[in-house]
This record gives C-alpha cells, sequence and structure tokens, in this order.
C-alpha cells in the first residue's frame, strides 16, 4: 500500500469513511512526514501535534458512530495569517512575537466546524508582503521541486509559499492561503498545486491578519481541483462580522464540476501576451486552449486595455491601506515593544525593530501616497485606474464565460535571485494582481513543465460569485494535462 | 529621484518607523524607483472616471446598535506586552 500521506483529500475523506484506516493513523502519518522533511523545506513554523490528536480522537469516535462531517479526519495546515485560538499565529513578522489570539478566524472556525484536523501553522511572507517566501520572519521556504539535474534552492513563490510547499510535498491534505495580488496562485503554479482566489467576499476576512483590505481573500492550496473544490465549500460563507463578506449562497463547489465545459466561451486577453514571456509558457498557453477546444469551448480572443496598469495601481492601492492596517502595531497592545522613556520613541523603536525591510518599504510608499498633497495625485487617481480595470472585464464577460492566461510570466525562480530588486520581484504579479484589483474569483492550475523539469500553471479569471466555471475549466485542464505532480523526495535521502 | 532623504525621514516620522541615518540614502533611492514606475499612471486619462469604492456593488451593511460582545477585558489584554490590572501601560505622556 502506498504512504496514506500520498492519498489526495478526496481519496483521504473517503477512504475515512469507508474505515479504510482512522483519523489519528493519518494524522500520525503527516506528522512523521513533517518532522521528515522540514528540516529541508521549512514549511511548517509551528507544529499543533497535540491539538491534531486530539482532533483526530474526535473525528474517529464520530466516524465510529456514523457522524462525519464534510471534512471528518483531514488533516490541513493553515497559513500562520489565520487567527487560531491560544495557537501561534504571527504572519511570520516579528512584531508580532509570542501573540497567542484569543479568538479564532472564521475560515479556519468554519474549517473545525466542518471536522478539519489542525496539523501547525505554515510559513509565509511577512505580513504576505512578497513574492519568494524571503521576507519572513522565520526564513524563506525551500520549493520541493528543482531543477533537472541541479540541486538550487529554488522559492515556492509567496506569500502563501509554506502552503503551497506543504501540500506540493504532502505534508498536509490540503491547506488554507490568502490572496492579495497573487499570494495564492503564484506560489500554487510554482509548486505543481491548485491554488483558486475566490470572489472578494466569499470568505470572511474576519480573523486574517490584514494587509490591503480591499484586496486580501482567502482561498485554499490543494492537491487537485476536486481537492480545492471542497476546501472551498467548507470555508466560504456569509459572516456577520466581516461587513465586506458577501451574502450570497454557497454552492457545492464539488458537484460542480460535474458536466463538461462544452459550449463554453473562453477569452485570451491579448494584452497578457508580454514581452520577454518565455516560450514554453506562450506554447503552454496555446496547448491550454487547444485542451478546451479539443472539450467543446470556443476560444476568442479579447482585449483588456488596461492590463498594464494594474500592477503600478496595485502598488499605490496596497501600500496604502497597508499602512493604514499597519498602525495597529504599537507596541502597547500585543505583539513586540522596545521600551522607552517617550511614548513616540516607544513607536518607533517598536515598528523600526518589529518590522522587516519590505514591510518598511510598502509601509512608507503607503504613508506617502497618503501624505497631505498627494492623496489625489496617487490613492485617488489608482482607485480611479481600478474602476477602468473593472470595467475592462464587465464589458468582455458580456462574450465569454471566463479567461484563460499564463498565472506566472516564469516558473520559480532561485532563492535570493531577486530580491535585491523589489520592482523585478513585484512584476511576478502582473497576471494575478488585475483579479484582485477588480475583485473576480481567479485559479492556478498545473499545466505541463518547463525544459528543465519545473511546474508551470495556467490561470482561469470568472465572473463575480462564478467560482463554479473557473473550477469546471481547471478540471478539464487538469483531466487533459494528466500529469503526475508528486516532486521527487529528495528531502527524504 | 521624486524622494530625497529630507522626505524619506518625514514620512518616516509620520509612519512612526525609526530610520537610521545611513538607512535614508538606500531607502530613498528604493521609493524613489518604485514611484517612478508608477508614475506610469500619468498616461491614463481618468478626467470623468468615478474612483472605486467597492469591487461589488453592495449595500453598507448594517446592525443593531446594541453590545454584541463585550466583558471579556483579560481576552482583549491577554497580549497586552504590559498591563496593570485592566490597562495597558505606556510611557508617561502627561507631566
Amino acid at each position: 500500500m502506498s504512504e496514506l500521506t500520498d492519498l489526495t483529500l478526496e481519496q483521504a475523506r473517503d477512504g475515512l469513511k469507508k474505515g479504510e484506516f482512522s483519523a489519528s493513523e493519518l494524522v500520525e502519518a503527516y506528522l512523521q512526514a513533517i518532522e521528515a522533511a522540514n528540516g529541508a523545506l521549512n514549511a511548517y513554523i509551528a507544529s499543533t501535534a497535540e491539538k491534531a490528536l486530539e482532533m483526530a480522537a474526535e473525528s474517529d469516535a464520530r466516524l465510529s458512530k456514523g457522524e462525519a462531517r464534510p471534512l471528518e479526519g483531514v488533516p490541513i495546515g493553515v497559513k500562520d495569517l489565520f487567527a487560531t485560538r491560544d495557537v501561534h499565529t504571527q504572519a511570520c513578522s516579528n512584531i508580532l512575537r509570542d501573540f497567542r489570539p484569543r479568538y479564532e478566524s472564521t475560515v479556519t472556525a468554519n474549517l473545525w466546524r466542518d471536522g478539519a484536523v489542525m496539523l501547525g501553522k505554515l510559513n509565509m511572507d511577512e505580513f504576505a508582503m512578497g513574492s519568494s517566501n524571503e521576507t519572513s520572519c522565520h526564513g524563506p521556504v525551500v520549493n520541493p521541486w528543482r531543477r533537472k539535474g541541479d540541486e538550487a534552492k529554488l522559492t515556492p513563490g509567496g506569500s502563501s509559499g509554506g502552503s503551497a510547499a506543504a501540500v506540493a510535498a504532502r505534508l498536509c491534505a490540503a491547506a488554507t492561503a490568502s490572496d492579495t495580488g497573487g499570494s495564492i496562485r503564484q506560489p500554487a503554479a510554482f509548486t505543481g498545486t491548485v491554488g483558486i482566489k475566490p470572489t472578494y467576499g466569499r470568505c470572511s476576512r474576519w480573523g486574517m491578519v490584514a494587509f490591503a483590505s480591499s484586496l486580501d481573500q482567502a482561498g485554499p492550496i490543494a492537491r487537485t481541483v476536486r481537492d480545492a473544490a471542497i476546501m472551498l465549500t467548507s470555508m466560504a460563507g456569509h459572516d456577520e462580522k466581516d461587513t465586506t463578506s458577501a451574502n450570497v449562497e454557497v454552492p457545492d463547489f464539488e458537484a460542480a464540476l460535474d458536466g463538461g465545459i462544452e459550449g463554453m466561451k473562453i477569452g485570451i486577453p491579448k494584452e497578457y501576451r508580454v514581452q520577454g514571456m518565455p516560450k514554453e509558457m506562450e506554447k503552454l498557453w496555446q496547448q491550454g486552449a487547444q485542451w478546451l477546444k479539443e472539450q467543446g469551448a470556443e476560444i476568442v480572443e479579447v482585449s483588456l486595455p488596461h492590463t498594464k496598469y494594474a500592477l503600478p495601481a496595485y502598488y499605490i492601492v496596497a501600500p496604502a491601506e497597508a499602512s493604514s492596517n499597519l498602525a495597529r502595531y504599537d507596541g502597547v497592545r500585543y505583539g513586540l515593544r522596545v521600551e522607552a522613556d517617550d511614548l513616540t520613541d516607544m513607536y518607533e523603536l517598536t515598528r523600526a525593530q518589529g518590522f522587516g525591510a519590505e514591510v518598511k518599504r510598502r509601509v512608507l510608499i503607503g504613508t506617502y501616497v497618503l501624505s497631505a498633497g498627494y492623496y489625489d495625485a496617487y490613492y485617488l487617481k489608482a482607485q480611479k485606474v481600478r474602476t477602468l480595470i473593472k470595467r475592462d472585464f464587465d464589458a468582455v464577460f458580456e462574450q465569454v464565460d471566463a479567461l484563460l492566461t499564463p498565472t506566472t510570466p516564469s516558473p520559480a525562480f532561485a532563492l535570493g535571485e531577486n530580491v535585491d530588486d523589489p520592482l523585478k520581484m513585484y512584476l511576478n504579479d502582473i497576471f494575478t494582481v488585475t483579479v484582485n484589483m477588480a475583485g473576480l474569483p481567479g485559479i492556478s492550475v498545473p499545466a505541463g513543465f518547463s525544459a528543465d523539469g519545473l511546474p508551470l500553471g495556467l490561470q482561469f479569471i470568472g465572473k463575480p460569485f462564478d467560482e463554479a466555471t473557473i473550477l469546471k475549466l481547471a478540471h478539464g485542464i487538469e483531466q487533459a494535462a494528466d500529469l503526475d505532480m508528486a516532486p521527487s523526495a529528495w528531502w527524504k535521502s | 529621484m521624486s524622494v530625497d532623504t529630507e522626505t524619506v525621514q518625514r514620512i518616516a516620522r509620520l509612519a512612526r518607523i525609526r530610520i537610521a541615518e545611513e538607512e535614508l540614502e538606500p531607502m530613498a533611492r528604493e521609493l524613489s524607483a518604485i514611484l517612478d514606475w508608477i508614475g506610469q499612471l500619468d498616461e491614463v486619462d481618468t478626467a470623468d472616471v468615478e474612483p472605486m469604492t467597492s469591487v461589488e456593488d453592495m449595500p453598507m451593511k448594517k446592525r443593531a446598535d446594541v453590545v454584541a460582545d463585550g466583558n471579556c477585558a483579560d481576552d482583549i489584554l491577554a497580549n497586552a506586552p504590559r498591563r496593570e490590572g485592566n490597562f495597558f501601560v505606556v510611557p508617561k505622556v502627561v507631566e
């Protein structure tokens, strides 16, 4: 028999129900896998082994009574950005050192309500600001994937690098993640996993450490499209505690996978054909379109004229909101405090020591663009550009059901490669950030490999609250590509 | 350069982040590079465009103005770096 950790979430869930193994056995298998891999990968920054075993025991009791909930006994990892009651929650920032929230985020509470089991907290870029997991105060995560014949350490992407690496390396059945400009989809593409950022408002933001409130959205990273659909069904839902949480019905996303894509109209936005895109990425994109055609979809070229302005506008909106959100870290109520005789000195020294370089950079940019005399030129301008980006999407969605694009301009790069050039790092998000600016759902699905053997992802962008369609399309790609997405477990040797 | 060291000093003050003297120059360079790149937005004509306030048209949710939660001072103070009784402690601000 293959290892229990090789089972997809769907297989684990079904195997538990049939009594083929117990939730406790499954958790033990994952805890051993984490123990063996984490030294090399650094995906988990806190283990909750004891809690996991307790939760698994409860799941076993329910399973034996035939009272299984939708995710009964399924072991998952949680991005360090989600508040988990009395458990390490740091957003991988020194300023939240030793923070133990006395409350639970709505998204994780929904997962526990449905019977999921928590294995631990996962590494990420500090406050989700980064595209390579290198801004984490716990050090970078190492991608389970390596280039063929090369032992260079690669980034798993960011900010949800720990979530993506843990899922790819079989250190959890699935993981929670969050996406402000691409933080679910880019790491998913870099690690051969599936990541969906739902429509803004689909998942509650309550209890998520805030980065940019008008862009932040929770979603899952999983090994298959079906697994992502199962996770999203549990994570999503209206929440009174988040005023931007949408009061719309959550469909059974897994059931929505049934039925083909025949007759669907898929747009290829020409503006995403950027200069310098590697040939293999271009080829993959065409291959994806070809697969959709073979399954009965119609492909049309469309135009989203303001695409190139999404990223610069994002780097006004996101830092502005971050500078406001991160004002709460003042050394008074929680987290780090650097003592000083004067209150202002205490604030300044606490924040100087507690925030990392990228976070400081973004808070300063945000403060600048919001400061007196600059608000209209920057923030207001960016919000107007955002309206134009949204209008572009509204117009094409009158013609098509969804859009197909690459997820990233390149496969995973080496750790350290872009660390000295913030602008180059930001360009990782050119295909994903438009989706956040317009509040739309987007999914990354593995679709092929680069010449040197690294996973490549394709992205579908959908209409608001139409995650079902992009899940179905991603499922179509997954079936057509039929890839073996297991990295060679080099960390075991 | 769109941002000089004096400006960095000023916004760092506003953001309550102490920036060491030797970090001012590199920070000014980095922020300038980012802001210059953001400057390409000037190409976009936004004369008659409304700024986005919400990605989806949604009426602002309201709730009854009643206490929904409370009596949890210990929870609120549980993570305070310094507390005395039910108070956060800060450096003296009034002589």
